[in-house]
């Protein structure tokens, strides 16, 4: 149940809240005693785990935000990202 | 695309608190035998009003703090509870209530919601309301699930949390199977640490090893089975661990303690520990307590460290064990933690796992205010 596809519509799991780490200036994501340090992409990402958007769209905007990188490339690191999160319970893939 | 360890496991030189434990008050309705709370919590009082616990809050914040626990004792006995939370909230902490469950109506659980409440964590002492109210010295089983229930019915993130010990060890299945009934999201299994009221119950909580591992082997495979529904935490007791657990990730490194009357902390029993320091957010900022308190000094780093800590390669994994561990035992704080098979006092450690393997009939001894102050 944790492998994320192309029309799963993820969004976060009502446990995780992204912050913004003024401290040392990134994104984490925190839930309940843990937090997990995201880079930039990664945060652009959970940002859009809402639950409105396709993984594909998610895809397409992540492409379009960093043009240098090819989309295969992206969609693969989104779709390993989001997997390793659903196992975690941190991400819901939309149809549970 | 990466996500770097959670941050109570990152390489970091310099000491930053991410996680604020707010004791707020040490009152508990419940009885519980294995109480982490002080034996003489009641010499104690809460000390710091509304005001207090905010500034605390947001200087903690503003020193690194991303998470709150609001604990005690019951947190539910503070009126001002939604006050706090509004308060813990507006400043973007993830805030934990950590509960009995009791006293407490659904429409304040609602109201607590509404406040930006992150996550409930609820006990529950065992699977059966005779075994649950035992260990707890108060009737409470039914109404922890009850809780449990407004939880999820409300949306809210629910934590489930049993402290284990030789009475519930072989159970354990079952309290997974309860935890998934209750549609947990995160259950911890917890095995408790002898230290506060555990330490004098040690004779009838301490498990054999046997007990301890199938108990392990059974989270072991409800975590690949319940992979991204439920989490599901087993903490190792280190009385049957070769090495002593990180306690606290490392004296004053990653949390802050303030405790009931005000006193910060690196962890919630140091000052348990005669000769220590330690100072009221009364009186100074948590950044100063934080930067230069004699307490919290006392056990940063290495320097401090007997042989054979000081040339051990895991001094920077453990940070020697746990001080209040060392010192309950040894009556030397600055001793290797007895839980550390390398330990001199390690046989202290044994001789308790040889008695769990005789049979024994030892009366609890329940958390109750006229023991406290004895």
């Amino acid at each position: 149940m944790s492998a994320v596809s192309p029309d799963n519509r993820p969004r976060l799991a009502p446990k995780a809240r992204l912050r913004w780490d003024r401290k040392a200036a990134r994104y984490m994501l925190l839930y309940p005693e843990r937090g997990l340090v995201l880079n930039a992409t990664a945060a652009d990402v959970v940002q859009l785990c809402t639950g409105e958007h396709t993984v594909g769209v998610i895809v397409e905007r992540l492409t379009a935000k960093y043009a240098a990188q090819p989309r295969e490339a992206i969609e693969q690191e989104v779709l390993t990202f989001l997997t390793r999160m659903a196992e975690r319970g941190l991400i819901r893939n939309g149809d549970d | 695309m990466t996500e770097t360890p959670p941050p109570d496991m990152a390489v970091s030189e310099a000491p930053r608190p991410y996680t604020l434990v707010a004791e707020l008050t040490y009152r508990c309705p419940l009885r519980c035998v294995y109480c982490s709370n002080p034996l003489d919590f009641a010499r104690h009082g809460d000390g710091l009003g509304t005001a207090d616990w905010l500034r605390v809050f947001r200087e903690a914040e503003a020193l690194g703090v991303v998470q709150l626990n609001l604990t005690g004792g019951e947190p539910l006995l503070r009126a001002d509870l939604e006050t706090l939370v509004e308060g813990a909230r507006s400043l973007d902490l993830y805030t934990n209530l950590i509960t009995s469950g009791i006293p407490l109506t659904r429409e304040r659980l609602a109201e607590l919601k509404r406040r930006g409440l992150d996550n409930v964590q609820v006990s529950i002492q065992d699977v059966t309301a005779a075994a649950s109210d035992r260990i707890a010295g108060l009737r409470s089983f039914e109404r922890k699930l009850e809780v449990a229930r407004w939880v999820k019915d409300l949306g809210l993130p629910l934590t489930v949390n049993t402290v284990l010990h030789r009475e519930n060890l072989d159970r354990v299945g079952e309290v997974i199977a309860l935890a998934e009934s209750l549609a947990a999201d995160r259950l911890e299994l917890a095995n408790t640490q002898y230290l506060g009221w555990a330490l004098p119950n040690r004779a009838a909580l301490l498990p054999t090893r046997e007990q301890l591992e199938g108990a392990r082997a059974t989270a072991r495979a409800a975590r690949r089975r319940l992979q991204g529904r439920m989490e599901v935490l087993f903490v190792t007791p280190d009385y049957y661990a070769d090495f002593p657990k990180a306690c606290m990730d490392g004296w004053g490194r990653r949390f802050i303690v303030v405790a009931p009357d005000g006193l910060m902390l690196p962890c919630h029993a140091a000052h348990t520990i005669p000769g220590l320091v330690f100072d009221n957010v009364k009186d100074r900022s948590l950044e100063a307590i934080w930067q230069s308190s004699a307490g919290f000094g006392a056990f940063r780093g290495e320097a401090w460290m007997p042989e054979p800590c000081r040339s051990c390669d895991r001094r920077a994994q453990d940070f020697g064990g746990c001080r209040c561990q060392a010192f309950h035992l040894t009556g030397n704080a600055a001793a290797t933690d007895p839980a550390c098979s390398l330990a001199p006092d390690h046989g202290l450690i044994e001789t308790a796992r040889q008695g769990a393997l005789q049979p024994t009939s030892v009366a609890l001894e329940y958390r109750t205010a006229a023991r406290s102050r004895r």
